[in-house]
């Protein structure tokens, strides 16, 4: 399901002397089936420019269309539009609020009005994508992990199947471990379900691995577009604007400053490593190794 | 959307930082003048007293820099209640029959006595408004730590009061913003807060509440947890950065409006 954003702009608290534009001028196509990162400095607008994607936002100005469907028209059904995007906001386990971890995620679901059949597989299916086992299902969401319980709201969105999977900085705040895990959730859920997905993240690493393609905002305004590989051999505009490039990138500069042939679109320790193995091979080659 | 919008339009204990004469007086001086101002009110009973009053508020608006708009917009969620005042007034009081429908009769005097409390209202909401926007929180509970500080000796708890005050005003801000996103976010999950009949509706504010209470406890404990690491002990022997000082102005306003309202309640 591809999302077109056309002159998008929100100000919040509008002719009041609180007025503050959020975003300003926003166009942004996001294809079926991608997966998109969203990057930029705190303030700079991701968030809200998410909340437009399900109609939890209305636009100032501008159009937002979901397949087609311009959903700030007159007659849309709103509710209809958060089945098929689903979003999950930052910090999701500050949302929950029922007693079983498996009424919560159960939510959704019900709200949808499908048969105790269908929310019951949908609430096991949700839990298996995101590594829950269903022994806590009985528990309270209260008693878990903070790890497991940002899990287990994001099974709260899930459950709801959507089409597209919209996540605000899902990884802020969890450990190296919970990262890797939630990493290989997110990549596992759109491959299997050929789900579209849309990421806010600052971890720059995370992006250059995940994302399809980096959408990069400033105040305001999406300056940078473009796949992870193009927008990080511009780590001087990045810089420029407050924000890194992922640490392999970031050494694969410093060694090019040193003199060393290796190429600017290196983003893993993968690719690293084959980076700097190649000059290694070809050093050894020649037969003038050592001196770098 | 509605009820997230609604929270937007709540300006009673909001501050808009600014330089106007008003912005820049003593708090103590804003507090003492919208008391006189609150009880006077209640002591004017013609409408020409009202008028003057409401060229004084007007004034003072005028004189503090907010848009006016902005200050109407606070009166939109009380819209009800000083309809309901004016229109109970007004057909429930006997006198000089103006209209009669069934058992309705409206009232000349009622007419008069309704439109008059509901001036009243109005005018006790927007005078209050101007010291809550323009006083920060921190000056408002300074102020009234200042003024109840001799109410001490009869047991008053002044600083334990005003700390109590700076947090509850300190965080209506985050629990709206709190509120908003809570709800923001189980109407992504298809969450209804506007349909169906009481209880129906009453349940679907669980979502919100528990969630709510939970953030509040929580922020709560942080608080504590917070205040105690930096020593927090109570009021005795603490001192104060911002000294509170009366200058010209204050003197002025005090006795300049002083006057005014106690005429005004005394006479009209
Ligand atoms: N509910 C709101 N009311 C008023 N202003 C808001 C509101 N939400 C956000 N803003 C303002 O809009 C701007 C953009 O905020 P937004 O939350 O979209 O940023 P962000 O890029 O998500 O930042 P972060 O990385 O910190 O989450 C900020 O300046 C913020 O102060
Ligand atoms: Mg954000």
């Amino acid at each position: 399901m591809s999302i077109e954003i056309r002159g998008l702009t929100h100000t919040y608290n509008p002719g009041t002397p609180l007025a503050r534009t959020a975003i300003k001028d926003i166009n942004l196509t996001i294809e079926d089936g991608e997966t998109l990162a969203i990057i930029g400095h705190t303030g700079s607008g991701k968030s809200t420019l998410v909340q437009h994607l399900n109609g939890l936002l209305k636009p100032t100005s501008g159009t937002i269309k979901v397949d087609g469907v311009d959903i700030n028209q007159k007659g849309v059904d709103l509710r209809s539009i958060r089945w098929k995007v689903g979003l999950v906001f930052q910090y999701p386990e500050h949302q929950l609020f029922e007693e079983t971890v498996w009424d919560d995620v159960a939510f959704g679901p019900r709200n949808m009005g499908l048969s105790d059949e269908e929310v019951r597989s949908r609430v096991e299916r949700a839990l298996a994508a995101v590594d829950i086992d269903m022994a806590l299902a009985e528990r309270s969401p209260f008693e878990l992990s903070g790890g497991e319980k940002r899990r287990v709201a994001i099974a709260g969105v899930l459950a709801m199947e959507p089409s597209v999977l919209v996540l605000d900085e899902p990884t802020a705040g969890l450990d190296p471990r919970g990262r890797q895990d939630m990493l290989g959730q997110i990549q596992r859920l759109q491959a299997e379900r050929h789900l579209t997905v849309v990421f806010v993240s600052h971890n720059m690493a995370e992006v250059a691995t995940l994302a399809d393609r980096l959408v990069v905002m400033e105040r305001g305004e999406i300056v940078m577009e473009g796949p992870p590989k193009t927008i990080f051999a511009q780590g001087d505009k990045l810089g420029a604007i407050g924000l890194g490039v992922p640490e392999m990138t970031a050494l694969m500069a410093k060694l090019r400053e040193k003199g060393w042939d290796v190429p600017d679109s290196v983003l893993t320790v993968e690719e690293a490593e084959e980076a700097i193995m190649a000059v290694l091979r070809r050093e050894a080659r020649v037969g003038t190794g050592g001196d770098l | 959307m509605v009820p997230v919008a609604t929270f937007r339009h709540i300006t009673i204990g909001q501050y808009i930082p600014g330089e106007s004469l008003l912005h820049r007086l003593d708090p103590r001086t804003k507090i003492l003048v919208t008391l006189l101002l609150v009880v006077g009110l209640f002591f004017i009973d013609t409408y020409l007293g009202y008028g003057l009053a409401a060229l004084y508020i007007a004034l003072a608006i005028f004189r503090s820099g907010i848009p006016p708009r902005f200050l109407f917009r606070g009166l939109r969620p009380v819209i009800i209640i000083i309809l309901l005042t004016f229109m109970l007034n007004s057909f429930m009081t006997e006198g000089e029959i103006l209209w009669q429908w069934g058992f309705l009769t409206l009232t000349k005097e009622g007419l008069s006595k309704g439109g008059m409390l509901a001036i009243r209202l109005i005018l006790l909401i927007v005078g209050t408004s101007i010291l809550t926007l323009t006083t920060s929180p921190l000056a408002l509970t300074d102020g009234l730590e200042s003024l109840l500080r001799p109410g001490k000796r009869i047991g008053i708890p002044a600083h334990e009061l005003a700390m109590m005050m700076t947090i509850a005003l300190r965080f209506i801000p985050t629990l709206l913003e709190e509120t908003e996103k809570i709800m923001k976010a189980q109407m992504a999950r298809g969450a209804d807060f506007e349909s169906g009949n009481l209880l129906q509706r009453a349940r679907s504010l669980l979502p919100l509440l528990v969630p709510l209470f939970v953030s509040a406890f929580r922020r709560a404990d942080e608080l504590a947890v917070a205040m105690e690491a930096r020593c927090y002990r109570g009021g005795e022997g603490r001192t104060k950065l911002k000294q509170l000082a009366f200058h010209t102005a204050d003197f002025l306003v005090l006795a300049g409006s002083g006057c005014f309202v106690l005429w005004l309640a005394l006479t009209m």
